[in-house]
């Protein structure tokens, strides 16, 4: 990572530091001394692993330490070869080493592991298999009906979403007591899934005693199951996860609401706007891009449900409410199948990053073309 | 559109009926902001008084205690923090506060670390013009934000692969390495915008002053960024106090977190429900108290990284 001319760059003032060539030879050196012993203990531990040599260490973690200790001396040996430039490079390199090492390598090393048939419970230990794990996820049917329930979970953010609008509109309304709703409002986002998945779904929506299955017999539902019918269970999954996370959409639609332009606002009253129509000629379309923002937020925060499908319905019945997150730690958890549950992770990964990209290129364009509102506001 | 309405009752016209469409906007509104502060509490509500009742008490479906219910200690008994048990030894108390410090350390730690790197990177992103190759500054931040969207289970076994062959499995500081991970995006997310609205002229003067940058950023811009980091140390330390699906998979009987715990109960039905309420209660009550003093911060935290 190298700082670039700070010719136009907001703190752009370079204070003339005579570097010695003494001091960029002691950073120069720091570096080389720091990347030679990573480099020794990785191979060393290579060697030792494979077998080539007698003595080495247990585990790989003292290469960890290596890496550790190689980040360290770039980090403070480029500050003595660059100064200045070199100062300013500390701030974001540790973050980028750590990601490096923690993100990075683990998911190039996560593609390998897609590429072999793994399974931690049998001898055969890992071997490759080119292309197979990705054959299987094609014909399993399982899978793609993981995949297709993400697809209703995703569809049903736009329910939340206009639940969330909702609340967020009357909490920015002129009410009392606004502070005791917001805090209320907030704290099903603070609760823990697992915490969540026993409070609701095994008791409030237990079958028998539950007060929801109560309330159900009370309004004629003779024997109220919630997670039996395929559908019913989906929907009190997505109840579920709902409660957890309406919360946050209001938080981000609220505080969109309060940036509003008041005066645009002013004149639409003046006007005469009902306010049906003050919401959708003005509101909603100033609205845009945090509603797109929200959205977007909301549905990578679904693409990892998986919590309260593990323990509240296992994926059942027959796979009704299996997210892929719940159906690959199915896969790990019951039957140790490490490479193909890898390589079904992997593949999501990618649809993930592909469906993302999608919906940002789509959100950051409707933002554009019905965004901005200039007419309405000169009106 | 409500917050049109309280201005309709000053115009003179159809004064009657304006006030009587007025006061049933107002009763539509308390009802719709009452009837969801039911919804979200509710739960809470039930959990805490469930983890008073007996067994009678559940399946009869009693609602308030000590007018419905005479409250049990039977609950809080299960974890051995009844008034009878709480100074006697007790192995469950012992399992139950080794699962909740093993939660505050995981998390704390994971949260610390995550706001030292994240406060750095977003400060950094913030104000020195950066290049990695064909990266400047937005692409870096987009290559860290962007991580927000990995699954846990993409990372999962890779980590468990690894962190076997690292003798992290099943430790503290694998746990925290994970979820620093987990949360570093968000937190270089608020941090990189919370640096955005601090004034550059205050760092200048700083710097003309003969501070180095290192010093400007710890003397200066550290207490006035103050804010926005509690905001975004709270926030992970909400998502990592409440994560599950790593803790699942990567710790065993040593560094099990509490809803690891609050999990393995779930599954073996013994309808004692007293004990998982009290349970879960234990496992909420922490982040509810977090919740109401100091929501401002959450709020503030959630809506500079997301709305500019």
């Amino acid at each position: 990572m190298t700082s670039s001319t700070p010719a136009n760059a907001p703190l752009a003032f370079d204070r003339p530091v005579a570097n010695a060539t003494s001091q960029k030879m002691a950073g120069k050196l720091m570096i080389a001394a720091g990347s030679i012993i990573f480099v020794a203990t990785l191979a060393f531990q290579i060697l030792y692993a494979s077998g080539v040599i007698e003595s080495g260490f247990d585990t790989w973690l003292p290469v960890l330490y290596a890496y550790a200790l190689w980040a360290a001396s770039i980090i403070f040996g480029q500050v003595l070869v660059r100064g200045e430039r070199g100062s300013r490079a500390t701030f974001v390199l540790p973050a980028v080493f750590f990601t490096v090492a923690l993100v990075v390598f683990p998911t190039i090393f996560g593609f390998y592991i897609a590429f072999t048939s793994w399974n931690l419970s049998s001898d055969a230990g890992r071997v490759f298999n080119g292309w197979d794990n990705l054959r299987a996820l094609w014909n399993d049917p399982f899978f793609w009906n993981a995949l297709g329930n993400m697809l209703y979970y995703g569809l049903m953010v736009l329910v939340e979403y206009a639940v969330a609008f909702g609340l967020a509109m009357i909490l920015n309304s002129e009410i009392r007591a606004r502070r005791f709703f917001r805090i209320v409002f907030l704290l099903p986002f603070m609760l823990s899934p697992v915490a969540v998945s026993w409070m609701v779904g095994k008791s409030i929506m237990e079958n028998r005693f539950g007060p929801m299955a109560r309330l159900a017999r009370l309004l004629g539902w003779e024997r109220p199951a919630f997670f039996s019918d395929p559908w019913i269970a989906r929907l009190s999954i997505e109840v579920m996860d709902a409660w957890v996370f309406i919360p946050l959409m209001i938080i981000l639609l609220l505080a969109g609401l309060q940036a509003l332009p008041k005066e645009v606002l002013e004149a639409s009253k003046v006007d005469g706007a009902t306010p049906w129509q003050a919401f959708w000629r003005i509101i909603f379309p100033l609205m845009l891009p945090v509603s797109i923002t929200t959205i977007i937020i909301r549905i990578i925060f679904k693409l990892k449900l998986a919590d309260i499908v593990i323990n509240v319905t296992a994926g059942g019945p027959g796979g009704a409410t299996d997210t892929v997150s719940s159906f690959i730690y199915r896969e790990y958890r019951d039957r140790s199948n490490v490479g193909y549950g890898t390589a079904l992770a992997e593949f999501y990964l990618i649809a993930i990053i592909i469906f993302i990209t999608v919906l940002l290129i789509a959100g950051r364009r409707l933002a554009r073309r019905y965004g901005a509102l200039p007419a309405v506001a000169e009106s | 559109m409500t917050s049109y309405t309280s201005t309709l009752d000053s115009t003179p016209v159809h004064h009657g009926s304006r006030r009587a469409a007025f006061m049933a906007t107002r009763v539509l509104i308390y009802g719709v902001l009452i009837f969801w502060a039911f919804i979200c509490l509710f739960p809470i509500y039930w959990t805490f008084t469930t983890a008073l009742k007996e067994a009678p008490d559940v399946m009869q479906g009693h609602l308030v205690p000590l007018v419905d219910f005479t409250p049990s200690w039977k609950g809080l008994r299960s974890l051995g923090l009844s008034p009878d048990t709480i100074f006697e030894t007790s192995t469950v108390r012992e399992e139950f506060l080794k699962r909740f410090t093993n939660s505050l350390w995981a998390s704390l730690g994971g949260s610390f670390l995550a706001l030292a790197l994240g406060s750095l990177a977003g400060y950094g992103l913030a104000r020195f013009p950066y290049r990695f190759g064909p990266m400047k500054n937005d692409d870096i931040g987009f290559f860290f934000i962007s991580q927000l969207i990995l699954p846990p289970v993409v990372l999962a076994m890779p980590f468990l692969v690894l962190y076997k062959e690292l003798a992290l499995l099943d430790s503290l500081p694998g746990l925290i390495l994970v979820y620093t991970l987990m949360v570093l995006p968000i937190v270089i997310w608020i941090m990189r915008d919370q640096f955005h609205t601090i004034p550059v002229e205050l760092e200048e003067a700083a710097f003309v002053d003969g501070l180095s940058i290192w010093g400007t950023f710890l003397r200066i811009v550290l207490p006035i960024a103050l804010p926005g980091m509690v905001a975004a140390f709270i926030l992970a330390l909400v998502l990592s106090w409440n994560e599950y699906f790593f803790a699942a998979l990567l710790t065993g009987a040593n560094v099990q977190t509490l809803p690891v715990m609050v999990a393995s109960q779930t599954g073996s039905q013994g309808i004692s429900w007293w004990s998982m309420a009290a349970l879960s209660a234990a496992a909420i009550l922490p982040l509810i108290i977090v919740g109401i003093l100091l929501e401002r911060y959450i709020v503030q935290g959630l809506s500079t990284g997301a709305v500019k």
